[in-house]
């Protein structure tokens, strides 16, 4: 096991510059998930990581030990590949003890370790199993017992789980949570699926363009946003933003309507972006934020999305599962204003 | 309510005796077949004539009848009996097997460097491997026997093997099926600690085992029935492969061709035998090959 350090890291291809000085330290046998959207560099950070490819600048620590000139193989690190990259000529078996091909340790002790990964991982009636006859959860598995075997100090996980279906996804995603518990080892794991993000990382590293947005807990980022894109990115369905102009009581927004909002908070901007989760925008009529006709239900059991029609643009709300407003109906919605996020309108960035 | 109109049905058994109509044969496929049969006549009647012929008497060989009026195996008892059919059989074994485990080596080598290694000038080498394809081999043979000449190689294995030790189709046709070996196998045999060649050795060539067979095939037979270069090469008589050696069969006033065609009847075993060992592989491999007849 060990700690992970990226020291301002650039990636270059040609010319075109995709990773924009990257830094982030990764404590000792943290699970750290990279999510953004596609080409947002966190695959190609992954690969500089690993050694597969060749950082233009910049400095990659593992245990306290710089590793930018090391080969993959010398940077004690494993990795699970999005198409498993398990071998389709060898057994599970062999596939598994593939890892410890360049390993000096005696043939009885690698027997061992096969035998006991294959436990863990649930796999011991599978090891004379060619890749063939396996599904597709059984590849990964085999995948990340191939990885497993050589007790790595870092692992690297490219995108595991984008090839299986939502429900094997859910069960996978539960192991590798477990086995993370199990192990212990430090865990570098990157898709593109926020909610694989938000349920199995110690801190979540949100990508976009090269640079990182924002690096935090699940709790964080998804309730302290540090911008617009996060806000946005973080959370299903995503959160409304409704862009206003600060008065002197308050903000007014594009649809006329003015709600009384401490001036303080609005830290001298003249435009902003109030963003409020459907989950906290709810029917009131007392105290609405916003108001407009439902043009859309999507009934979820206790509760139903409203997607409802303001002046300010279109916002998605919860209401009641039971009793939910019809579509036509005309609803005032308001939320608390301990879950208004504020966001500067030119830069995007929180200014709460 | 408007009553249903009386249907006359047929009943449940006429409809079950009732076979449908064959369709006249479409005029197409009467062509396509016509035409398969008569590409197929093509093919088999050489074989059929060699095998005919090297039934024959002397005296009955330029009769077209297939089948010969006195059936004999004399001409396989003489050929088989004769130590220089022996030499040349012998000779075209080891020239064609060795010429083909190093095209398997140094093409599948070559075509997985040019396929997974970015380096520069990598198109420029593959464009000059492949232009090589272009240039037929009747102009490649004075550059081989000078180049024999000056390595001492004339009249001796080396000599004739060195032109096919490694061939641009086969590079070519390895690069194609390496491509077809995703990346994220080498990289992951990269992080387990595999050195490049044990890489290619233990990932990428078990997984292109049919362009192997495939290669195996073309590279065998190519080296197997190859005549020219073999002709130039050799001086004496023990260093002939079979097509060579089977030419000479004869003397100045008339050419045997009775023996030339059992000789070249018992040659083609070894060929059916490579094929029969790697046919399950060569479907595909040709598919792949696109190419080379």
């Amino acid at each position: 096991m060990a700690n992970l350090a990226l020291r301002n890291l650039t990636k270059s291809y040609g010319t075109t510059e995709v990773l924009h000085g990257i830094s982030l330290d990764v404590a000792d046998g943290e699970f750290v998930v990279f999510v953004g959207p596609s080409g947002c560099g966190k695959s190609t950070t992954l690969r500089l990581i690993a050694g597969l490819e060749e950082t233009t600048s910049g400095i990659i620590e593992i245990g306290d030990r710089e590793v930018n000139n090391l080969e993959p193989k010398e940077r004690d690190i494993a990795m699970v590949f999005q198409n498993y990259a398990i071998y389709p000529h060898m057994s599970v078996k062999k596939n598994i003890a593939f890892g410890l091909r360049s390993s000096k340790m005696p043939k009885d002790a690698k027997e061992k370790r096969i035998q006991e990964v294959a436990k863990i991982l649930d796999m011991v009636d599978l090891l004379e199993r060619k890749p063939s006859q396996l599904s597709g959860g059984q590849r990964q598995r085999v995948a990340i017992g191939r990885a497993m075997v050589r007790n790595p100090a870092v692992f690297l996980f490219d995108e595991p789980l984008s090839n299986l279906d939502a429900q094997l996804r859910t069960q996978m995603r539960l192991e590798i949570k477990r086995l993370h518990q199990r192990v212990g080892n430090t865990i570098i794991f990157v898709t593109h699926d926020q909610v694989e993000a938000m349920t199995m990382a110690d801190r979540i590293v949100i990508m976009k363009d090269g640079h990182i947005q924002q690096v935090g807990t699940p709790a964080e980022v998804y309730h302290k946003p540090a911008n617009t894109f996060v806000a946005r990115f973080i959370g299903a369905p995503s959160m409304n933003l409704l862009q206003g102009k600060v008065t002197d009581t308050g903000v007014m927004f594009d649809g006329g309507q003015q709600v009384p909002m401490g001036v303080a908070a609005l830290k001298n901007a003249s435009s902003i972006i109030l963003g409020v989760r459907p989950d906290d925008l709810v029917p009131n009529p007392e105290n609405p934020i916003v108001s407009g006709k439902v043009t859309v239900r999507e009934p979820l059991g206790p509760e139903t999305l409203i997607y409802v029609e303001t002046p300010s643009g279109e916002v998605i709300a919860k209401a009641d599962g039971r009793n939910p407003p019809k579509v036509g109906d005309t609803v005032h919605l308001g939320a608390g204003a301990e879950h208004l996020h504020i966001f500067d309108a030119e830069t995007g960035e929180a200014l709460s | 309510m408007v009553a249903a109109p009386d249907i006359p049905r047929a009943s449940s058994d006429a409809l079950l005796n009732v076979q449908p109509a064959r369709k006249p044969r479409n005029m197409g496929q009467i062509i396509r077949w016509l035409l398969l049969f008569f590409g197929g006549i093509l093919m088999v009647m050489p074989i059929a004539y060699m095998i005919s012929t090297s039934l024959k008497w002397p005296h009955e060989v330029y009769n077209v009848n297939l089948i010969p009026d006195e059936p004999t195996i004399e001409n396989y008892t003489f050929v088989l009996e004769d130590g220089r059919f022996y030499w040349w059989f012998v000779n075209s074994i080891i020239i064609a097997t060795i010429t083909t485990i190093s095209n398997l080596l140094f093409d599948s080598l070559v075509g997985y460097t040019l396929c997974k290694f970015r380096f520069p000038g990598r198109t420029i080498v593959f464009i000059a491997i492949l232009s090589t394809l272009m240039i037929p081999t009747e102009m490649l043979v004075i550059p081989w026997y000078l180049m024999s000449q000056s390595f001492g190689w004339l009249d001796s294995y080396w000599g004739i093997m060195f032109p096919g030790m490694m061939t641009a189709f086969g590079t070519f046709l390895m690069k194609q099926f390496f491509e077809s070996v995703p990346d994220d196998f080498i990289e992951a045999a990269r992080i387990d600690g595999l050195n490049e060649l044990q890489i290619w050795w233990t990932v990428a060539m078990p997984l292109v085992k049919p362009a192997l067979a495939a290669l195996a095939i073309f590279v065998f037979l190519g080296n197997w029935t190859a005549f020219l270069w073999p002709l130039i090469v050799t001086n004496s008589v023990d260093m002939y492969t079979i097509p060579v050696g089977l030419s000479g069969f004869g003397d100045e006033a008339d050419v045997a061709w009775e023996l030339i065609m059992t000789g070249a009847a018992i040659s083609t075993i070894p060929t059916l035998v490579v094929f029969l060992i790697f046919q399950r592989f060569i479907i595909r491999g040709v598919v792949m090959a696109g190419l080379k007849g």
